[in-house]
């Protein structure tokens, strides 16, 4: 395989992993202000439909990816309800809509089955296009590629540097230290879910505006993607840069499935199409091994010197989850 | 700033938690407010700092009528308040926490807090690196940063809600310091306590409460009998010392070593014998909760052998060490020790731990109703443990024990209990080491320690004084060895044996 060939298959699995990369950034954002929003993968498949029914019907692109986020923003807009107001389990909650949410768009993405439509034009950038190799690789995306390059680093300045992501920070970790300091907890749960709900809301027309373009119904290879996000927003520990590395190791290893089915002809195809889902799980894993209790009584047994570097590892992989995620906010 | 409650009612449900509190505070003044738990000074002072609306009543401050309408809009009046578990963010920055919920531009500079911070922090002589992590300072320190916090918001009034509850000696020491320097430039402050002694050494005056209505006030100097005999309505007399009969051994450790997040332990050897009460002092973090855990198979030791009752447990895991009759109380009552959301009766029939897949309701309720007497709690079999106050979630977790034991680890037995509770406790803790049984407890009441303890271990940065007998013992000495001072003595000791 040439180098250029190389060059162009990463740059798709930048471009592929840009649905990953807002589903699981808008989550991150929703679950850092303590909603847990479980109704992604179905609300990615009803946004893609909506999206792409909505620059069927306009022929506009803009108004298909509008449209993708207000259904997301909707969708997170009835959790949030549930959830905040009517102070239901997110989980339960979530997980209903994630069915209704799949199924609508079966339902009401029938009509328009198989249409071909527009998608969305690749957006060469003046001389950073040229720069042998990285121009490939980087500069010859799609507008939305170029966004999401935009989000990670966007969101994790907004969470990690400003005040009001401070106090997003806040309200997930312990609503009620972020109250008595003049938070209006319930209001800004609110906001951020369906800010969060609209950014992952995208994730759909992406994919039937550019990924892979149109509608295809259960045949979309669409269904599954919205779990693969809710994993990636926990890999990442809630930070829109290691979310992003989560992204785009799991479109590495998609594409590496593709690569690699001609040259390894023993292996069913089938296998290095479901690869990625297990070595995600595998890697979950990992990252999260030091939290059991068992691991922790093992590594006592280790001589001295290689425990502490073990465990400093093991630290730094190891990140906790908002302190009040899952949990509604009562004053007293 | 001059505070004014006037007649102040609040009820909840059928609870009339204040019932027309009357109460003027002036400004440069401490203001002690003492009651046992349930007497309405948790809600008083709640409503003080807009967590409540009262019912009935005005607050005046500095004469003036004003009605406050959230934490946020009290201390934007400047009234601060310092919650018993501060309300920070354990995994935050220093920083961080210290700037969230400052108003200010989109970019808060950090840089320029941290130096605010910092200068605040030198003023009262108290340690805090911005950039260090909520979650690695003691409770202490998180009072102070708290205290510091408040300040910058402009606090002109300062309530703190038993500040002293799970605080070091030291500390201690340091904030009652910090207070009388904050009342000396013109704050007000109000203490709230339950601890005669805190209160009688700091407060220039004291209003006590009792069953939400202001039972009495006084002024130093100060006569305990009759603090006590306002916060009870009857006076109530504290135990003598009691002397055990050491037994067999019980609890043996040879040069253990335990390795924590942020501590190392090593070489640690000590035995303890049955009817023997141990009490470990320490700042909090310096050692005796590792310990602690690891006597009760919680925390794995790297070095050295744990022992019970003579058979070798090391490396064995909780439940074997619960099967030799270990029982461990932790300082999370309602986190750790207990189920909340299942009732009482439930409680018993999960401790039990044997009969057959289904629950007989009635007998369950039956046993749960002669425990609930023999051990004084106030609720009924059916309630949800939640629902009891803490010294009864207390008294629950003791009558959950098991009949035969040879080991009580507890974390701050008596931590936020009044003092009939505590006598209480340790009634019940004696008359279990008169069976034979014996108790390692962790405390940061010096009082507490010395007056229960047979023997004392005191704890540093991971070092382990060797077992101290309590009788011969001071509060001050053991404010030293605590604070770190006087450990040469112990290492000449060991040269010389």
């Amino acid at each position: 395989m040439s180098l250029d060939v190389i060059l162009v298959g990463l740059a798709g699995v930048l471009t592929s992993a840009a649905p990953l990369l807002f589903g699981a950034i808008g989550e991150t954002i929703s679950e850092r202000a303590g909603v847990t929003n479980l109704s992604m993968n179905g609300k990615i498949l009803l946004c893609a439909m909506g999206g792409f029914a909505a620059t069927l019907a306009t022929g506009s692109i803009v108004l298909g990816f509008l449209a993708g986020a207000f259904i997301g923003g909707l969708v997170a807009l009835v959790l949030a309800f549930a959830s905040i107001t009517l102070r239901q389990s997110q989980v339960a909650v979530g997980f209903v809509l994630t069915l209704l949410c799949r199924d609508l768009s079966y339902f009401l993405g029938n009509p328009i089955m198989g249409a071909t439509g527009p998608r969305l034009s690749t957006l060469r950038i003046p001389l950073l296009a040229d720069i042998p190799g990285l121009g490939v690789l980087l500069f010859r995306q799609d507008i939305m590629t170029y966004l999401s390059f935009l989000l990670i680093v966007g969101v994790w300045i907004f969470i990690f540097r400003t005040r009001p992501g401070l106090l997003l920070r806040g309200i997930g970790e312990r609503p009620s230290a972020a109250y008595v300091r003049g938070a209006n907890v319930n209001r800004l749960r609110y906001l951020y879910t369906i800010v969060g709900g609209a950014i992952a809301g995208l994730a759909g027309p992406i994919y039937s505006l550019s990924v892979k373009a149109g509608w295809k119904g259960t045949i979309s290879g669409l269904d599954g993607m919205g779990w693969i996000v809710l994993a990636i927003t926990i890999f990442g520990g809630w930070n829109p840069f290691r979310a992003a590395f989560g992204a785009y190791l799991f479109s590495f290893l998609q594409w590496l499935g593709l690569v690699l089915q001609p040259a390894l002809p023993g292996i069913p195809s089938q296998v290095l199409q479901v690869a990625p889902f297990p070595l995600m799980i595998l890697t979950l894993l990992f990252v999260n091994i030091g939290n059991a209790e068992w691991v922790e009584r093992s590594l006592a047994r280790l001589p001295e010197r290689g425990r502490k570097r073990v465990v400093k590892i093991l630290r730094a992989l190891n990140v906790k989850p908002p302190s009040a995620l899952g949990t509604p906010f009562e004053k007293e | 700033m001059n505070v004014e409650l006037r007649s102040i009612r609040k009820t909840f449900g059928t609870i009339q938690a204040n019932a027309g509190i009357s109460l003027s505070v002036p400004s440069s003044c401490i203001q002690g407010i003492l009651g046992e738990n349930g007497a309405g000074k948790s809600t008083l002072m709640k409503i003080l700092s807009g967590f409540f609306h009262p019912d009935e009543g005005e607050i005046l401050l500095e004469g003036e009528r004003t009605i406050i309408t959230s934490p946020a809009d009290a201390i934007r009046l400047g009234i601060g308040m310092l919650h018993q578990d501060p309300l920070d963010f354990p995994p935050f920055r220093i920083i961080d926490d210290f700037i969230l919920g400052r108003k200010g531009g989109l970019f808060p500079d950090r840089r320029r807090a941290g130096k605010e911070l910092k200068a605040l922090a030198a003023q009262f002589g108290f340690d805090l690196d911005p950039d260090a992590w909520v979650d690695t300072l003691t409770v202490g320190e998180r009072q102070q940063l708290e205290i510091l916090r408040l300040l910058w918001l402009g606090a002109q009034v300062l309530i703190l809600d038993e500040p002293t509850t799970g605080i070091s000696q030291p500390q201690k020491e340091k904030l009652f310091a910090t207070l009388k320097s904050l009342a000396g430039q013109g704050m007000t402050i109000i203490f709230v306590s339950h601890k005669l002694e805190d209160v009688e050494f700091l407060c220039d005056r004291v209003a006590v409460l009792r069953q939400g209505q202001l039972a009495g006030t006084a002024a130093p100097p100060y006569q305990t009998s009759a603090l006590v005999r306002m916060m009870f309505g009857k006076d109530v007399a504290l135990g003598a010392r009691t002397a055990a009969q050491p037994g067999r051994s019980i609890l043996s450790l040879e040069a253990v070593g335990i390795d924590g997040a942020r501590l190392q332990i090593r070489d640690v050897s000590f035995r303890v014998c049955a009817g023997e009460v141990i009490g470990l002092a320490g700042m909090e973090g310096s050692g005796q909760s590792l310990l602690l855990s690891s006597c009760a198979g919680l925390t794995r030791t790297v070095a050295g052998h744990v022992g019970i009752t003579d058979c070798d447990m090391t490396g064995h895991s909780y439940h074997a060490f619960m099967r030799k009759g270990v029982a461990y109380l932790p300082a999370a009552r309602l986190e750790q020790g207990l189920v909340p959301g299942l009732s009482l009766a439930e409680h018993f029939v999960l401790s039990e731990g044997r009969g057959g897949p289904f629950i007989d309701r009635r007998a369950a309720a039956a046993a749960a109703r002669e425990r609930i007497d023999t051990y004084n709690i106030k609720g009924a079999p059916s309630h949800p443990v939640e629902a009891l106050s803490g010294g009864n979630q207390q008294r629950m977790l003791l009558a959950l024990l098991k009949k035969e034991l040879s080991l009580i680890l507890l974390e701050h037995p008596t931590r936020g209990l009044d003092i009939e509770s505590t006598l209480y406790i340790w009634g019940k803790l004696k008359e279990r080491c008169a069976q034979g049984a014996a108790i390692l407890f962790i405390s940061a009441d010096l009082d507490e320690v010395l007056q229960y303890s047979d023997r004392v271990l005191v704890f540093f940065a991971g070092r382990m004084s060797p077992a101290l007998p309590a009788e011969g013992l001071s509060v001050e000495r053991l404010g030293e060895l605590i604070g770190g001072k006087g450990w040469g003595a112990f290492a000449r000791e060991t040269a010389r044996a």
